[in-house]
């Protein structure tokens, strides 16, 4: 079974977009939403919900006013300013590390575990997919990216099917390493544009340091032919296989409000026509 | 005043417009990029960099020769990133949170602290903007402690923009939260408005006022305005679509250099978020 992670670096290049376009190429696979604080790939995969499970994970320290005693002593310990001059621990800031609740001399603190967000298991009609809602100003999405990939996995054995087609997030911190720990490859969507590959050079770092092979496709390519050509030739030279070239076009937003991939908007577009051929060089790259 | 420029999703313009905000108020005004996982706000500004630091994050340093292998300090970590292991004491420096509950259980004082190296932070200046940014390291996970490390540089004496980073999770929200005032920027698609519901989610929660910028404002449909509408939430600029700002974006340029009259705008922005400062966005 293999597993690709589409990943970007820099936010905007059109990793979902691609994603959604490869789901109408792609045979016997699950789809998994790995960008689970901005998830998007269900606006245009359309999910059917079969399943849906409290994502819980962390604690977060609530004082009980009855039996806190104002000794200062939490407040004092808190390395992250979670707890105001009256005594009430703010959720947002409050780290979860549970030093108040393990040092206050009263017991008063109690240490609930929070509820981040939800998972879901759904079909589509591309297959299956697991995807995932982080709470607004949540933590721990690298856990819920973790779990999300996991249930794919699972999944794909239980239907024996080979291959996990995973939408990545932007960045390269925890979510993104969650991301693409122990991936097959993973296709960096890069822009020419001085951002975008500033971006790029970074997560292909991330990559390397993770030891997870990766391949990249130039998307928006004509918005700077000159930048286009400098990130294949710096692939070449880094031995980094590069996919294809995918024309700036206005149908990734007008298949995008249909709720529809570039295929199902205009199967016989430019834009569509060089998916493909990144999707043909992906898959063979892939079989090697 | 601080203004942090967010978004929900990435690549709607938040650099673009904080780089451009910056240079279009005169004198007097810091540039921070928080997008320390990606910054790219200096590929604009171009700062002539004065200074540069490595920011680190306390971990423990485990003593040895006084450590009894009592288990204490496993038994603390939430996290798991100290545990006993047989007659030695482990530490798994990526996960620690620095938390310091290791060291204040250990009943020998056996543990002191030493850095993580989380990045660095670099600050300099062009055009009579201080301009100050986090790097993070390639392989860090965390990106909030740095992202703080650059707040903590915000000037009360100053005008600060913020440049967040993408998303609504904690990075984003340690990035809005000392704002006066969140300026999102977001395109009219679906994949816009979704993550601007999330983003506006974000700034209620820390109760600070917000409105919008819609970047390429002419390409899709109309249920971000219809949206804005329902949410009494100020649509502040609208920038069309112009292939000329997306080819000068690649190269690195700055908007209100290569097409001046954008300045105007920009100013135009400026006041119209001091002018709406006063009035606290309703819960």
């Amino acid at each position: 079974m293999k597993e690709l992670v589409v990943i970007s670096g820099k936010g905007g290049t059109g990793k979902t977009s691609i994603m959604a376009a490869f789901s109408s190429l792609a045979e016997n696979k699950v789809l998994c939403d790995a960008d689970v604080d901005a998830a998007d790939l269900h606006l245009i995969m359309n999910p059917n919900v079969i399943r849906q499970t409290d994502f819980q994970s962390g604690n977060t320290a609530v004082i009980n006013k009855d039996q806190c005693t104002e000794c200062g002593l939490c407040r004092e310990m808190c390395r992250f300013n979670a707890i105001s001059a009256d005594y009430n621990v703010n959720p947002i800031d409050c780290e979860g590390c549970g030093v108040c609740v393990y040092f206050c001399p009263e017991k008063a603190i109690d240490f609930p575990v929070s509820t981040c967000g939800e998972w879901f298991v759904s079909n589509t009609r591309f297959g299956p997919m697991v995807h995932a809602r982080l709470g607004i100003a949540e933590e721990n999405s690298g856990k819920l990216v973790t779990l999300v990939r996991q249930e794919a996995r699972k999944l794909a054995e239980a239907k024996n099917l080979d291959l996990i087609l995973t939408d990545g997030p932007p960045g390269v911190g925890c979510p993104v390493i969650a991301s693409i720990g122990g991936a097959s490859v993973v296709l960096i969507v890069t822009e020419p544009t001085v951002a975008g590959i500033h971006d790029m050079e970074r997560v292909a770092q991330l990559a390397s340091h993770f030891k997870v092979p990766a391949m990249i496709c130039v998307n928006k390519f004509d918005l700077n032919l000159e930048l286009t050509r400098e990130i294949e030739k710096n692939a070449e030279e880094n031995e980094i296989a590069c996919l294809g070239r995918i024309p700036f076009d206005p149908i990734f937003t007008k298949a995008m409000i249909q709720a529809q991939t570039v295929f199902e908007y205009d199967g016989i577009s430019t834009a569509a026509g060089a998916i493909r051929g990144t999707w043909q060089r992906l898959t063979e790259q892939l079989e090697q | 005043m601080i203004i942090s420029v967010a978004s929900g999703k990435g690549g709607t313009g938040k650099t673009t417009v904080a780089a451009n905000l910056a240079l279009s108020v005169g004198s007097n005004v810091q540039l921070l990029d928080c997008d320390v996982e990606q910054p790219n706000a200096h590929l604009f500004i171009h700062p002539v960099f004065d200074h540069t630091e490595t920011v680190t994050a306390p971990i423990p340093e485990i003593n040895m020769d006084k450590c009894t292998l009592c288990g204490k300090c496993g038994d603390i970590c939430v996290f798991k990133a100290i545990v006993v292991v047989g007659e030695t004491v482990l530490p798994f420096e990526e996960l620690c949170h620095s938390c310091g509950g290791c060291m204040a259980v250990c009943p020998e004082d056996a543990i002191t602290e030493k850095g993580r190296e989380l990045g660095v932070l670099q600050k300099g200046h062009r055009n009579g903007v201080e301009f100050i940014h986090g790097k993070l390291r390639v392989g860090e996970a965390m990106s909030p402690p740095l992202i703080k490390e650059v707040l903590s540089h915000a000037d009360p004496a100053k005008l600060t923009i913020v440049d967040a980073p993408p998303g609504t999770s904690c990075p984003v929200i340690e990035t809005m939260k000392p704002a006066d005032f969140i300026l999102l920027v977001t395109e009219p698609t679906p994949f816009g408005l979704h993550d601007l519901k999330l983003a506006v989610g974000a700034a209620r929660i820390l109760n600070i006022p917000c409105g919008l910028v819609i970047n390429r404002s002419d390409i899709g449909d109309e249920k971000v305005k219809a949206y804005a509408a329902d949410e009494n939430l100020p649509i502040l600029m609208e920038i069309p679509f112009d292939r000329r700002i997306a080819e000068a974006y690649s190269r690195g340029d700055i908007i209100v250099d290569v097409m001046p009259e954008w300045k105007e705008k920009f100013q135009a922005l400026y006041k119209k978020i001091k002018d709406l400062r006063v009035v606290k966005f309703r819960n």
